[in-house]
């Protein structure tokens, strides 16, 4: 009978991991396709990379989401960690059921409210105080860093939950002051936490198309908006090869950061 | 004069240092409080305002809502039209119906799909289950834009699935795939995966197969063994799962714009359009607080149960 289940379990197991995987290598297969129409095959070629190395739209678009994405994930970092150190550390505050709240409904908020939402806050700061005078990269940035906090501050708050208190609770029975025991003590502790939280700062942000069509201004186009637009009206190989650059750039980096921490924690369990 | 002035400087540093420390709580708590309220909070408040504004051939499109009059006191003009004009066209009800339908249906689907798989990895040993664990991830920090076009070219009219199936001689000519609710439902499953999986996965992996074991020592039969037994721990999983995909789901634009095109309703896409092509703000805002009041229990129960887990972690 058990065998009968883990045939199944391995049945649906194969299944699940063919339909995440198939369409991604089928579209990286065909990035490789001299036909300009992407579902006929017609040899292979490279010529669509060479057209994508070419376009100026592309290198500025590619240029201004890495900006974003760098500046989103250093600020959705910091005020991630320090709402995260909150809701693990403080247990009463006032406003504290609000604030959770805030932190775990840009979770699963739908996106065209926040971009819509975000984009009537900034028109209706701009007719009180003029700022900001024009959108665009600012506004994309601020509106990235909202949402990507929450993420990193729940990394934060479920490393705090697993580690103990100890080691914070002797430091400042020893008289250390809390901020001596936050820099030296905690944020230590929070590092691989941190890395973690920036690298899928950075990731969300490159990823975001509907947030940043609603609050970016003339001028802004960030790199999926850039790809939207030439996939609205059909298949376009450059964007075949497009995808396979920015997937294989993404897998490498994911399993590099993966490797990295696991010898971290490996380092730190030899120590131990 | 210049060491006194020092003195002075150091001795309100070392105050300021003081007051910093006797108030680091409050500090630490202000600062992602101030920019919540400020960038997430306030921004609906503003919707909210703008739902009940008339809209207006201008810059920004609505009417204010205060007017300063001659008086001290403010006049407010408030109306509801927007609200009765989304309540009264069939269309707007019909698209919010179906995005609900659409999203449960989808919600539904990825259970189906998610809940053998997660099952299967918690099961795993060892350095299997992480890598499998690092597969569901990692389509996950690939861009989702570009995983939703990749079901373009599989689903186009001279796509792969209609090539394989002319090949197998199962059709002669290509059949309608791209641009259906089928499409969408593909695209709503496919993408959100890893959601209802990885929530699965964190509630199976504590479980531990002694109450399976015992159910079937004392001869319940698998699948009973299942519905008594497994599926009832796991409830936790499957209702974080679900809620993880089906509010985000409701409210989808990328998936409903670019695989089911015009033929599929829903709000997501319908609110896009008001805004973008049709530029009634207060319209498209009436739709955004609309969507919100349909999704504020899902979100609160979502809210509730990562509380709870959040607790049980503790």
């Amino acid at each position: 009978m058990t065998g009968k289940r883990s045939r199944f379990l391995l049945t649906m197991l194969c299944f699940g991991m063919a339909f995440l995987y198939i369409p991604i290598i089928l579209m990286m297969i065909y990035s490789f396709n001299y036909s300009k129409l992407v579902p006929v095959w017609g040899g292979f070629s490279t010529r669509w990379y060479t057209t994508l190395f070419q376009s100026e739209e592309v290198w500025a678009a590619t240029s201004l989401s890495l900006k974003i994405a760098v500046m989103n994930a250093t600020f959705a970092v910091m005020l991630g960690t320090l709402a995260g150190l909150a809701l693990a550390r403080i247990h009463r505050f006032r406003g504290r059921t609000l604030f959770t709240g805030m932190i775990s409904a840009p979770l699963v908020m739908p996106e065209v409210i926040t971009g819509l939402s975000l984009l009537l806050l900034f028109i209706t700061l701009n007719q009180m105080i003029g700022w900001p005078a024009s959108r665009g990269i600012t506004t994309i940035t601020i509106a990235h860093i909202t949402f990507s906090m929450a993420y990193v501050a729940i990394i934060i708050q479920s490393r705090l939950a697993g580690t103990g208190q100890d080691l914070e609770e002797a430091a400042l029975d020893l008289g250390a002051k809390p901020f001596r025991v936050l820099w030296d003590i905690t944020l230590p502790q929070l590092a691989p936490g941190m890395v973690a939280g920036w690298l899928l700062s950075f990731t969300l942000s490159l990823d975001d198309l509907v947030i940043a069509s609603f609050v970016t201004g003339p001028g802004a186009t960030t790199l999926p908006m850039l790809i939207y637009s030439r996939i609205r009206l059909g298949l376009r190989p450059d964007i075949n090869a497009l995808a396979t650059i920015i997937i294989l750039v993404v897998t490498i980096g994911v399993l590099l950061a993966g490797w990295i921490m696991l010898r971290q924690q490996k380092q730190l369990a030899n120590r131990q | 004069m210049a060491e006194s002035t020092a003195a002075v400087n150091s001795g309100m540093l070392s105050r300021l240092g003081n007051w910093l420390q006797a108030r680091w709580q409050s500090i630490i708590t202000a600062i992602p409080l101030f920019w919540l309220l400020l960038f997430f909070l306030a921004p609906f408040f503003i919707v909210l305002k703008i739902s009940v504004a008339e809209s207006l051939i201008a810059s920004p499109p609505f009417s204010s809502l205060f007017e300063w009059g001659e008086g001290l006191l403010p006049s407010v003009s408030v109306t509801a039209e927007n609200y009765s004009y989304l309540w009264e066209d069939d269309l707007y009800v019909r698209t919010y119906l179906s995005s609900l339908k659409i999203a449960s249906i989808s919600t539904l689907l990825c259970l189906l799909v998610g809940y053998p798989i997660a099952y299967a990895i918690s099961r795993a040993d060892g350095a299997m289950r992480y890598i499998l664990l690092f597969l569901v991830i990692l389509p996950f920090w690939t861009s989702f834009l570009l995983r939703v076009y990749a079901w373009m070219g599989l689903l186009a009219d001279q796509g792969t699935f209609n090539n394989l199936l002319m090949w197998l001689g199962v059709i002669e000519k290509p059949i309608r795939l791209l641009y259906t609710q089928f499409a969408v439902y593909v695209g709503i499953v496919y993408s959100y995966l890893p959601f209802m999986i990885l929530p699965l996965y964190a509630n199976m992996e504590k479980l531990d197969n002694s109450m399976q074991e015992a159910a079937a020592d004392l001869g319940a039969r698998p699948a009973a063994g299942f519905f008594t037994v497994t599926l009832p721990l796991t409830a936790p999983g499957i209702l974080a799962g679900c809620l993880l995909v089906f509010i985000p789901a409701t409210g989808e634009f990328v998936i409903p714009d670019l695989l089911g095109g015009g033929n599929v309703l829903m709000i997501g896409r319908v609110l896009y359009g008001e805004f973008n092509s049709n530029h009634d703000w207060p319209v498209a805002s009436a739709v955004a607080i609309a969507l919100l009041i349909v999704l504020v229990l899902p979100m609160m129960l979502y809210h509730r149960v990562q509380a709870r887990n959040a607790e049980q972690n503790t």
